[in-house]
């Protein structure tokens, strides 16, 4: 607890500076355009194949055929998909060749690294077009292997190298999390339940059919506590956002949606190296940066797109985000507020656990889908009215926590 | 192979040895240049006693590339008597029989194999204290 207090101390002392920097230097930052490719198997098609689709159907949603740069959010194309060096691929067969384009990492939360780095771009002035694309082809390689690549996630030398999946590091923290806090395996069941009855409504989900309470309880374990209905699916898919200055968005697309606040924050890699395990130090402070730069807190958020690749991961987000209190995150999926109807709607298109996870397009998704609440653009899963969406986007245990916060225009 | 990866880590896998640091006394495993709690550089190299406690843990049923023969295997948080907590199997223990608060101590054991032609890595794995 000791460095928590300290970093919250030390965040105070950036609140001033961080604002008056903002005022000075930076511009507003739309998004004009989105795309995403339906997440699941394509065994037909490549990771260029994905990326291109989704990057075709964001630009003409913008109305736009150039692009100053593209950045591509990707964590593992040269273990999966036997292929690096993917901005300027992509760029190239996406009919972008020329344009500066290069891969953002940050293990799960690349796609949403690669957003952070194309706001920078707009923001400072130094680009005005600017396409974000999150891609990942997991599928062709097999279990064993995808589990590997996805350990590397956690630490390598110290985590990953004693065998632990990073499945396995995240029942670490689930099960102390339950020991602490006296939850049940089945006090979790109703983050995958919400989730999956809310891919029922999305074209683009992997699993678009609802499960029950009971299947949750009935699953076979991974790594226990975690069972396979904790767990987001790996996937192929491939989402992509246009960027440009919000001064400029109405050139593009009526509908634009302007992004309020932008916040990486970091922790260790490792699990073991935390102070305090079970709280999401870099979650919250992304989300308190996030909050200062947009103006607003939690109580304001209308839709939440957190990042469930296990349902303890949605507990600890909420906790550390500032929805509920520590040790009670579970709750709210028990009582009902994370339904569409509730007062923080999470994981409206189906979430990691139910959309899929390809994990370094992951980011990406979740913020096309936040603008589709916001643009009143999701169908059957249409939150009333929603003016802020919020969406935060992981990697590793806790390691990394990209939040961005996004708003109608007014 | 990585052959070297390995051979870099044996003072930490065989010995446990991390670091302390000089100006808080805070200790640290594995070893950081870089005090994490009060940002010190004065540190220096600490070897664990190897004795602790089970924090947490979990026992794996899909194991990544390269620890399928151990399946199902149990993995732990440990923490260490002098404070940390460190990642590793547990070994010499009934999978069901292992709790939070446990006390356990370090042995060394095979990690993993590469094969035929191969090296066998070796490491820290933690028992049960009294097993034998």
């Amino acid at each position: 607890m000791k460095r928590e207090t300290s970093n919250v101390k030390r965040e105070a002392s950036n609140v001033k500076r961080e604002a008056s920097k903002e005022e000075d230097n930076v511009r507003d930052v739309s998004i004009i355009g989105i795309g995403q490719t339906k997440v699941g198997e394509h065994w037909e098609k490549s990771l260029r194949e994905l990326a291109v689709e989704s990057l075709q159907v964001a630009m003409a949603d913008a109305g736009i055929e150039e692009a100053d740069a593209l950045y591509v959010g990707n964590m593992l194309g040269g273990e999966f998909a036997k292929q690096e060096h993917l901005g300027t691929l992509i760029a190239d067969f996406a009919g972008l060749r020329g344009a500066e384009a290069f891969r953002v990492e940050a293990a799960c939360c690349s796609g949403a690294a690669a957003l952070r780095q194309g706001y920078l771009a707009v923001a400072s002035g130094l680009h005005d077009i600017v396409v974000v694309t999150g891609v990942e082809k997991m599928t062709d390689a097999l279990g064993c292997i995808t589990a590997a690549g996805l350990a590397l996630a956690a630490d390598g030398d110290y985590e990953a190298s004693q065998g632990l999946s990073l499945v396995a590091v995240h029942a670490l923290l689930m099960r102390r999390y339950m020991y602490e806090y006296g939850a049940a395996n089945a006090d979790f069941a109703m983050f995958a339940v919400n989730a999956h009855r809310n891919a029922v409504g999305n074209p683009h989900a992997m699993f678009r059919q609802p499960i029950s309470r009971d299947a949750f309880e009935k699953a076979r374990m991974v790594a226990d506590p975690i069972n396979l209905l904790d767990s987001a699916p790996v996937a192929d898919g491939a989402a992509t956002v246009v960027l440009c200055p919000a001064g400029r968005a109405r050139e593009f697309n009526e509908q634009s949606i302007r992004v309020t606040a932008s916040a990486v924050a970091t922790d260790s890699v490792a699990l073991h190296d935390r102070r305090d395990p079970l709280f999401l130090e870099s979650a919250y402070l992304s989300a308190q940066r996030a909050y200062r730069q947009a103006g607003v807190g939690p109580a304001d958020i209308d839709v939440f797109e957190l990042h469930d690749a296990f349902t303890i991961m949605s507990a600890l987000s909420l906790e550390a985000c500032g929805f509920a209190r520590r040790g009670e995150g579970f709750k709210l999926a028990q009582n009902g507020d994370i339904s569409l109807e509730g007062p923080i709607p999470i994981c409206t298109m189906g979430g990691l656990k139910a959309r899929g996870n390809p994990v370094g397009a992951t980011g990406v998704y979740q913020v096309v889908e936040v603008v589709e609440q916001l643009r009143g653009q999701a169908g059957p899963n249409q939150v009333k009215g929603p003016r802020l969406g919020m969406a935060q986007n992981i990697g590793g245990s806790g390691a990394t926590a990209i939040t961005h916060i996004l708003a109608v225009p007014n | 192979m990585d052959m070297p990866r390995h051979w870099r880590l044996k003072d930490q896998r065989y010995n446990l040895v991390g670091t302390e640091c000089l100006s808080c006394g805070a200790k640290q495993f594995p070893p950081r240049p870089v005090c994490p709690d009060c940002h010190s550089k004065e540190v220096q190299p600490l070897t664990f006693s190897g004795q602790g406690e089970v924090y947490s843990y979990s026992t794996v049923f899909q194991a990544p590339l390269g620890y399928e023969e151990f399946i199902p295997y149990t993995v732990a948080l440990v923490k260490l008597k002098e404070g940390p907590l460190v990642t590793a199997q547990l070994t010499d223990v009934d999978n069901d029989e292992v709790r939070i608060g446990m006390k356990i101590e370090m042995v060394t054991r095979k990690l993993r194999e590469y094969g035929e032609d191969g090296v066998i890595v070796y490491g820290y794995k933690f028992r049960p204290i009294g097993w034998y």
